[in-house]
């Protein structure tokens, strides 16, 4: 079904998602925060541009958004799928747990930042084209994969996995070394890893009509932290 | 070579009294005791002692003593023992200064230079015993007038409230700073008494969904355990920004306390680090924290009251300000007498301001700006009686938060050494050998017994006002004078002098 909500407060829109249980197309939506916030069982698209927090604590719920999307889009998000045929704002995917969202182009600032996971939850990020300073910094598991798809080349923004602790960041090509820091080892990636992401890379490529050759056939580089105790060596007992 | 010092506490064992039974062996963590079998003496390694007091309670003939030991460096007011001893543990291992528990640092404690005043003659005061007194409060945010629909009839649609049988709740612990046990103790006390305790950061345990209606669940930068359920299960949802023992930090849980149980409720994997940020990476103004309170409240569809929790700094009166007009429900405020689990001793023990200062200059502020009802105001930092409740409810505190009081009603004896892992009083450990220690049925019934206690207290404490409801205390500051404070003092607190 369709639903118009130009004019529509988040909270309306909010109200009137509970109760729809059918796949549902959100027309006309112009920034309104907090879409879908902690759904699931749900089957969403929208038409426009979806304000900040888009899908946060997402539990299961199905977003696909036809157009750009804004910050905090995935905010600890648990559980689904969010879809952005465009880019995306800054601090998407916000120590998200599980689920996926797949961007067909940009992602801002801190993409990814305190990503976890936890048991058969591992959650994935996939950036068309380039990410923004701070990627995944934190990390603390999960998978993030930046594609630098349509990019002059230069697809990853300053400090990199930063306080990284867990999780895996793939990186078609060769990201520049010397952005990283020390603790992080960046290799190329292996057949084993790849099999982690293959067949999700190959779902994003059919998604968003990308050539399935040029991103799977590229190698891969991937970055891992040294340890999953950071601060260990930081203290002394007082 | 390692800069030496002569242990901090001496073990005084009384040979005629030592019965070589091996229980105070058995019961430290610290390893401090063991028996000698050439002698058939008990010895110990006093290097190890934390001072908390496990073996002097449980040894069976009263034999043993903990003293401070009174072997110090060379007297010196500027270069004090603490001081120099702390220089030598950085310059043996190059560490940052790990404490746990609240600022022990003689710094000024209002609460002591404030009295509470009393009915004579005039306006009798009223005998709690004999007549009906009211400690309930509701947290949230309140209507600023009375609204009718067009037939007269009063409008209830209230924002969210979180009812309390009394003002006072147990503060924010995560489970994994503190045990299954304790964890257990205080959501089963809180549920008898009628008033709430606070997850911290570390998740909802899942035998522990059973106490919701009891429960403040907290969302904190590393979003520990965050998910639908858990949001949905408590009865209010806090977010920290802040913890008044350690101010502008984040935490580290450290991998080693990150067992099977404790990952479980984090939502982590085991022995991985549990970092939360200092900040929250999305919020970096108020506009950005409205942006979290209404992402939650959305996720809650709005049934839920938001505490946003600071810790109490310098400019506290501008930014409650901020907060209340952030769509925020409550607004807690942590003094910096506040304890942790694990802080930094810099920090601990030198950021932040006092509770007392903070909340008076919050209400005030927030009264001159006619946002008052906008929310509700929850003060902790070192509460640690019933008459500071009272006189924080006099300076304008709707509720207070208790934790420190509550270990210690679990049996913490404040050794403030949290942060090893071995509390001997089976309190701030995973170790299953020392969780079991605390039988989470006897300290439900301390927790109770103390929150009783504080509840007859604080009726006396109004009724030998006049008072007969918390309501009618509330922010009430005639009832409040200082002792031996300053003009600035008493102008902040919004106090008069003893004798005006």
């Amino acid at each position: 079904m369709e639903l118009n909500v130009t004019g529509l407060e988040f909270k309306d829109i909010n109200e009137k998602l509970r109760q729809i249980c059918v796949p549902v197309t959100l027309k006309g939506c112009l920034g309104q925060r907090f879409i879908a916030s902690g759904m699931k069982d749900k089957n969403i698209v929208i038409e426009g541009v979806p304000g900040n927090a888009l899908g946060a604590y997402l539990n299961g719920a199905s977003i696909t958004v036809k157009g750009n999307a804004q910050d905090a889009v995935g905010d600890t998000m648990n559980e689904g799928e969010i879809i952005v045929h465009g880019n995306i704002g800054d601090a998407a995917g916000y120590a998200m747990r599980g689920g996926k969202i797949y961007i067909k182009g940009n992602a801002g600032y801190r993409a990814g930042i305190h990503m976890k996971e936890y048991k058969n939850k591992i959650p994935l990020m996939i950036i068309g084209g380039s990410a923004g300073s701070f990627l995944g910094e934190y990390q603390a598991g999960g998978i993030i994969v930046v594609l630098g798809l349509n990019t002059d080349g230069r697809y990853v923004g300053n400090f990199p996995c930063t306080g990284m602790h867990g999780g895996k960041v793939f990186f078609r090509g060769e990201p520049p070394k010397s952005a990283f820091p020390k603790n992080i080892f960046l290799n190329p990636a292996t057949e084993k890893d790849m099999e982690c992401i293959k067949n999700q890379l190959a779902e994003y490529a059919e998604i968003f009509g990308y050539d399935k050759n040029l991103i799977l056939n590229t190698p891969y580089t991937v970055a891992t932290p040294d340890s999953k105790n950071p601060y260990k060596q930081m203290y002394v007992e007082n | 070579m390692a800069l030496l010092f002569y242990p901090e506490f001496e073990v005084i064992r009384n040979e005629n009294r030592c019965i070589a039974c091996r229980v105070c062996e058995r019961q430290c963590a610290n390893e401090v005791h063991s028996f000698d079998s050439q002698t058939g003496r008990m010895i110990a390694d006093e290097t190890k002692c934390v001072n908390c007091q496990r073996c002097v309670s449980l040894c069976p003939t009263r034999a043993l003593k903990i003293v401070k030991s009174n072997c110090n460096f060379k007297e010196n007011a500027n270069w004090q023992d603490d001081t120099i001893k702390e220089i030598y543990k950085q310059a043996n291992s190059g560490g940052v200064l790990l404490s746990s528990m609240g600022n022990p640092k003689p710094f000024p404690v209002y609460w002591d230079k404030i009295l509470i005043n009393a009915s004579q003659v005039t306006n009798p005061s009223i005998d709690p015993l004999r007549e009906p007194m009211e400690t309930k409060v509701f947290l949230g945010k309140k209507p600023n007038h009375i609204e009718r629909d067009k037939d007269g009839k009063l409008k209830f649609d209230l924002s969210p409230q979180l009812e309390l049988s009394m003002p006072i709740m147990f503060s924010a612990m995560s489970y994994g700073s503190i045990s299954y046990n304790a964890h257990k103790s205080l959501a089963t006390a809180a549920e008898e008494l009628g008033i709430c305790y606070n997850t911290g950061e570390g998740g909802l345990h899942e035998d522990f969904y059973v106490y919701g209606k009891n429960t403040i669940v907290q969302v904190a930068s590393g979003r520990f355990g965050v998910h639908e359920d858990y949001l949905k299960a408590g009865a209010a949802v806090e977010i920290k920004m802040g913890q008044g023992a350690k101010p502008g930090i984040g935490g580290h849980l450290p991998g080693a306390k990150i067992v099977a149980d404790v990952s479980r409720t984090r939502m982590i994997p085991e022995g991985s680090d549990a970092i939360s940020p200092a900040p929250h990476h999305d919020i970096y103004s108020i506009e950005d924290l409205r942006q979290l309170v209404y992402s939650l409240k959305e996720a809650t569809e709005y049934k839920k009251p938001i505490i946003v929790k600071v810790a109490a700094v310098h400019n506290i009166a501008a930014i409650a300000s901020g907060i209340a007009r952030s769509g925020a429900d409550i607004i807690a405020i942590d003094g910096f007498r506040g304890g942790t689990g694990a802080a930094p001793t810099r920090i601990r023990d030198n950021v932040g301001i006092p509770v007392e200062l903070a909340l008076a200059a919050v209400d005030k502020r927030l009264r001159d700006e006619g946002i008052r009802n906008n929310v509700s105001l929850v003060v902790g930092g070192s509460i640690r009686s019933a008459s500071d409740v009272v006189k924080a409810i006099a300076l304008g505190a709707d509720a207070c938060y208790i934790a420190t009081a509550a270990l210690l009603a679990l049996g913490c004896h404040l050794c403030r050494t949290c942060q090893s892992g071995k509390c001997n009083w089976g309190i701030a450990t995973q170790k299953p050998e020392l969780v079991k220690r605390l039988n989470p049925e006897i300290g439900k019934k301390h927790l109770v017994n103390l929150m009783t206690a504080w509840r007859h207290e604080i009726k006396e404490l109004m009724g030998g006002m006049g008072i007969n409801s918390i309501e009618a205390l509330k922010g009430n500051r005639l009832m409040l004078r200082g002792i031996g404070m300053t003009e600035k003092e008493l102008e902040i607190l919004g106090i008069s002098h003893a004798g005006e």
